[in-house]
């Protein structure tokens, strides 16, 4: 059947050196320029949320002092706080750039197309995005307060505002966490459509680089959970709004059926975080090795094991949630198993890095950095699975390590690395390596002496969300007001750190040493282009002749083969 | 490991302890530390030098699939040994309940702990039922059966002494069980976000020998059921 | 710069061997699945835990059901025609057909209305009960759907009409199928299962 096309609708005309300002980075339809919006959109958001760690963290060490920066800290300041500080850090830092910053930036030049396939859909989901930012803060200054409820969202807490002592705060922050789900499920039509379709002529499946594999399963892993979330998101809104009785026990309705929808979508939803991160820094320490990465297929499949086994596990959030206990034990067996595809898949990185020739520049670092810091939220999570040890740790600060230790090395290791990785391509200039080395230990160690105090603390008894533990005689001891002291001072000196980040991000820019097209020798398709990649990618779209990672092959001169050289 | 900062007073507390600390042992010391010890080996020993051409190493042939297939099979096994334990522990503490010399009712609201003691009849529901708020009065010894409330939203009915932990469900009365075995007075915390006052809900277990514990019935006795 | 002017090349690829519009599409199904998937998993649940649920459903219309049922899936076989058409190339056929579809939609959303007006007159509110509630949301997101689906139809035979993006009229035809498969859900659930 013939197609032929209704008249152009001038998208790439929006670049023409006449265009406005706003035209070239608000409306633009380019996916370089969507994906600045949602990195520094994302980055803006970690500060904001890493401020409110700061805040509840001082209240935390120091109750009842006068934070600098923010005053006093009441109960419902802190549960607002830390209920934001989660939810911001995941559904507007971690997937934001995770996903969409380097998604957008990456699928298209990694493939060889010169844009995403539907481009208005692109720019469509991230002014939806934004607009969920928008109401996100709105919902702080609403009368009553943002929400406090922590980012589960348990109802009945959630669902009656006699309860929570929030009723609108809590429907906005519901808005806005539905309007993100669905930006991002617009999103993900492009990601996969344009991995799967839009590939340069020549790339079969095995020469898609990792990152872009991953990005790609986490989309499709995030699109099949979230539904369910979505759905009861309405539901929960209409027990806000219009009186009805889904989770209200009193009037025939099920509290724990939320617990079931959320965990659902909040389990996939680690991993669809995960994936990215592990995908960038397969692309890193490859290049950095100058090797082959160990087996390209077993890591495909373990992701997508992965992928497959997430959606079986979720009630181990829930063990002590009131579920039928012979539920439990078919939950710790699957959320076991699952420790399997990830462990393979370390094993693979640190596989990887045999044989090899390692630079430690600073995108290796944080690469290497994200793997050492990975593995212990990794293992520690077994301890939570084991159901029987989880009755006591349950939603102890042990709980909290553990998942730090898994966040931030993906969203915020993870993010340096891609960064400081592809700063080079995005925008032409190179960051100075050595302040990227200063910003690298300094965060890296800071990090650590916040958290693993905390995973004493838990063991200790230490519970969440408590903004003041002089209620607890046994929670007040010496050592325990100690721990958390160096943890919160800790977290101060790692803030200071991201200053060097952010000082070494602004002056390169500006001033930065002009980067030429493919700085570290790598492979990849996006080296082969301009840097940054003029509009539509490459004067002409590059075919290719084989996959992402050959390194070091025997009997070439040079030690890497970019996937579009003939020969 | 936990019993060195949190004594394990309650019947199955020890047995928690051990299956964290087994876990400890092949997690952490063993699989942990080994993972990065050849992590950080293979960074240094594999350090660019010059002259020194990285290998093509494709890591499809089998044997060399192998370097990662048969650690992954000793994850397997491990796993194991975790969900055998894990799961032993599991059912005594949550899915068999021992038959109880005493039932307490234990219900939860923003924000408090109140507790309905079965009184000199050892019987719930009775005239001499002696209610009590913000603390819970055990006899060391004795084996309890939990019933659990909620006359709002969810709350965590958590003892960390007895390494318990248990949600209290609105609609729903959740029943459990524990046994002291050391007496003492140590905290009762609410474990899961219940509002503002979250953090102003705590509570003390009592757990006396008979003889102060018949003597605190009786001084509550008299004036039936209590404050 | 893409030759295609006014669209990237990057759209007219299809590596997959799948045109990238019905992937898409499929795409957008495949979520709307899980979405009412949850719904109606949810219902169920409820409905297994409480009996009281089967005297409320016999309060529903079971007639006014099946009439609509009926209603969308003669809409779907003029939809299908309307592929057809396009198919053949003949756009003002295609857009004909069409515009049947939209009717039938229109139909259904009125008899709705009126179905709607009368259940809540007899006192049957979203906030009576859980029952109602389901019964209120699900019926109303999917009739959400199905306005969705007749706007869209609108603008995607204007341009048939004149021969042009004539994939689209698979691809609306494509959606409205699902929302005709969800109702074949809703129906017995919500009507039929007293
Ligand atoms: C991206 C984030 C992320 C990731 C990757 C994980 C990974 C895992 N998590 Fe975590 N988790 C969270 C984020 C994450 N989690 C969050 C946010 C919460 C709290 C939510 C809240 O309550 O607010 C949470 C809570 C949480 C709980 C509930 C605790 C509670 O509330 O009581 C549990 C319980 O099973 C759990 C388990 C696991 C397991 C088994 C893994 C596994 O995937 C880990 C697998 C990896 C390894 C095991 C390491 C590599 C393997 C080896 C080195 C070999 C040796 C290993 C063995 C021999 C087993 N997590
Ligand atoms: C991605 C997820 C993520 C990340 C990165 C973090 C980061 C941090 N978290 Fe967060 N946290 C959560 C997710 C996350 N957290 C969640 C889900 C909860 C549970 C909420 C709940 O209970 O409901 C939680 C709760 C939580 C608590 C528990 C509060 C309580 O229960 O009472 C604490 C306490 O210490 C804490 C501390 C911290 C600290 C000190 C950091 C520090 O690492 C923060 C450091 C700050 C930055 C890193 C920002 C600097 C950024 C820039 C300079 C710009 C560059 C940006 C990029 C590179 C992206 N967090
Ligand atoms: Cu009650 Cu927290
Ligand atoms: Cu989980």
């Amino acid at each position: 059947m013939v197609v032929k096309h209704a008249s152009p609708a001038h998208e790439h005309g929006d670049h023409h050196a006449t265009q406005s300002w706003v035209k070239t980075y608000l409306l633009s339809t380019d996916h370089k320029i969507i994906c600045f919006q949602y990195m520094f959109t994302g980055m803006a958001l970690a500060i904001l949320a890493g401020f409110f760690s700061y805040v509840f963290r001082m209240q935390m060490a120091f109750p009842g002092m006068n934070v600098p920066g923010w005053g006093l800290v009441t109960p419902s300041d802190y549960n607002m706080l830390v209920t934001n500080h989660g939810a911001i850090m995941i559904f507007w830092v971690a997937m934001p750039v995770l996903i969409a910053a380097f998604g957008n930036y990456l699928i298209p030049l990694m493939i060889g197309a010169d844009d995403m396939v539907f481009p208005k859909i692109n720019r469509l989901s991230y002014q939806i995005f934004l607009l969920s930012v928008v109401v996100l803060l709105a919902s702080f200054f609403v009368d009553g307060g943002g929400f406090g409820g922590a980012w589960t969202m348990y109802p009945p807490l959630m669902a009656k505002a006699e309860y929570s002592l929030t009723g609108t705060g809590s429907s906005v922050f519901l808005l806005a966490v539905a309007l993100e789900f669905v930006a991002f499920l617009l999103g993900g039509i492009n990601f996969v459509t344009t991995a799967m379709n839009a590939r340069a002529p020549g790339m079969k499946l095995y020469d898609i680089p990792i990152v872009v594999w991953m990005i790609v399963i986490a989309s499709i892993l995030f699109m099949a959970s979230v539904g369910p979330l979505i759905a009861g998101a309405i539901m929960m809104l209409f027990d806000q709004q219009l009186g009805t009785a889904f989770f209200d026990p009193n009037r025939g309705g099920d509290p724990i059926l939320w617990q079931h929808l959320f965990w659902f979508f909040g389990h996939p939803e680690v991993y669809v975080v995960l994936l990215p991160a592990v995908g960038i820094t397969a692309e890193i320490i490859t290049v950095f090795s100058r090797k082959k990465l160990f087996a390209y297929k077993t890591v495909l499949n373990t992701a997508i094991g992965t992928g497959i086994l997430s959606f079986t596990v979720w009630a181990h959030h829930q063990f002590v949630a009131g579920i039928d206990p012979r539920m439990a034990n078919i939950f710790t067996v699957t959320t076991l198993i699952i420790s399997i595809p990830i462990a393979e898949m370390m094993f693979v990185y640190v596989a990887t890095l045999y044989g090899g020739s390692i630079t430690l520049a600073t995108p290796m670092l944080w690469a290497l950095g994200f793997i050492a810091t990975f593995l212990i939220g990794g293992v520690t999570g077994i301890f939570l699975g084991a159901s029987g040890a989880d009755i006591y740790l349950h939603d102890t600060y042990f709980v909290l390590a553990h998942f730090h230790y898994t966040f931030f090395p993906i969203a915020i290791i993870g993010t340096y690395a891609g960064l400081t990785f592809w700063f080079p391509k995005m925008f032409g200039k190179e960051m100075n390596d050595t302040l990227g080395k200063v910003h690298f230990w300094g965060t890296f160690i800071a990090f650590n002496c916040i958290f693993i105090p905390l995973f004493f603390t838990g063991m200790l008894g230490d519970h969440r969300r408590i903004f003041d533990y002089t209620n607890f005689p046994e929670l007040t001891t010496p050592m325990l007001e100690n721990l958390r002291a160096f943890a919160t001072l800790s977290l101060v000196v790692m803030l200071g750190f991201q200053l060097v980040f952010v000082y070494n991000f602004v002056t390169s820019l500006l001033w930065g040493k002009q980067a030429d097209i493919n700085p570290w020798r790598a492979n990849t398709l996006e080296w082969t282009t301009a840097s940054p990649p003029p509009h539509g990618n490459w004067p002409e779209l590059p075919t290719v002749y084989r996959g992402p990672y050959e390194y070091s092959v025997p009997g070439r001169k040079d030690d890497f083969w970019p996937q579009d050289a003939k020969s | 490991m936990i019993e060195n900062w949190v004594p394990a007073l309650s019947s199955y507390a020890k047995d928690i302890d051990f299956l964290f600390d087994v876990i400890f042992w092949i997690v952490i010391a063993f699989w942990f530390v080994a993972v990065e010890a050849i992590f950080l080996w293979l960074i240094l020993r594999f350090k660019k030098r010059d002259g020194v051409p990285a290998q093509y190493i494709t890591g499809e042939l089998k044997s060399e699939k192998n370097w990662v297939h048969y650690p992954h099979l000793a994850v397997l096994a491990c796993d194991v040994v975790i969900l055998f334990l894990a799961i032993r522990v599991w059912y005594d503490v949550k899915q068999h309940v021992p038959p109880s010399d005493e039932t307490v009712r234990i219900v939860a609201q923003q924000w408090a702990w109140s507790f309905v003691h079965a009184g000199a009849d050892g019987r719930l529901d009775t005239p001499d039922d002696i209610k009590t708020v913000d603390d819970l009065h055990l006899q060391v010894g004795k084996t309890y059966t939990y019933k659990l409330e909620s006359r709002d939203v969810l709350h965590s009915f958590s003892i960390p002494v007895f390494r318990l932990k248990q949600d209290a469900i609105p609609g729903r009365v959740v029943t459990g069980w524990f046994k002291a075995i050391a007496t003492g007075e140590h905290d009762i915390q609410c474990a899961e976000i219940c509002g503002i006052g979250h953090a102003l809900m705590p509570a003390r277990v009592l757990i006396e020998t008979p003889e102060a514990h018949a003597a605190w019935i009786a001084s509550k006795g008299a004036s039936g059921a209590g404050e | 710069m893409s030759a295609a002017g006014s669209r990237p090349i990057a759209t007219g690829r299809s590596s997959a061997g799948m045109p990238t519009g019905r992937l898409a599409v499929w795409w957008i199904i495949a979520s709307e699945i899980v979405i009412f998937g949850g719904l109606l998993g949810s219902y169920v649940m409820h409905r297994l835990a409480h009996d009281a649920f089967a005297e409320q459903a016999a309060h529903t219309n079971t007639w006014i059901g099946a009439f609509n049922t009926f209603v969308l899936l003669t809409s779907s076989l003029s939809a299908v025609l309307a592929h057809k058409a396009s198919d053949a190339g003949d756009g003002k056929k295609a857009a004909r057909f069409l515009y049947y579809t939209m009717a039938g939609g229109l139909v259904f959303l009125i008899v709705k209305a009126f179905e709607w007006t009368s259940e809540i007159q007899a006192g049957f509110t979203i906030a009576s009960n859980t029952f109602w509630s389901f019964y209120y949301t699900a019926a109303g997101i999917h009739a959400a759907h199905v306005l969705a689906g007749v706007i869209i139809m609108g603008f995607v035979a204007q341009t048939a009409k004149k021969n042009l993006e004539l994939q689209r009229v698979e691809l609306i035809g494509l959606y409205w199928h699902f929302v005709d498969v969800v109702w074949i859900f809703l129906f017995p659930l919500l009507y039929i299962a007293k």
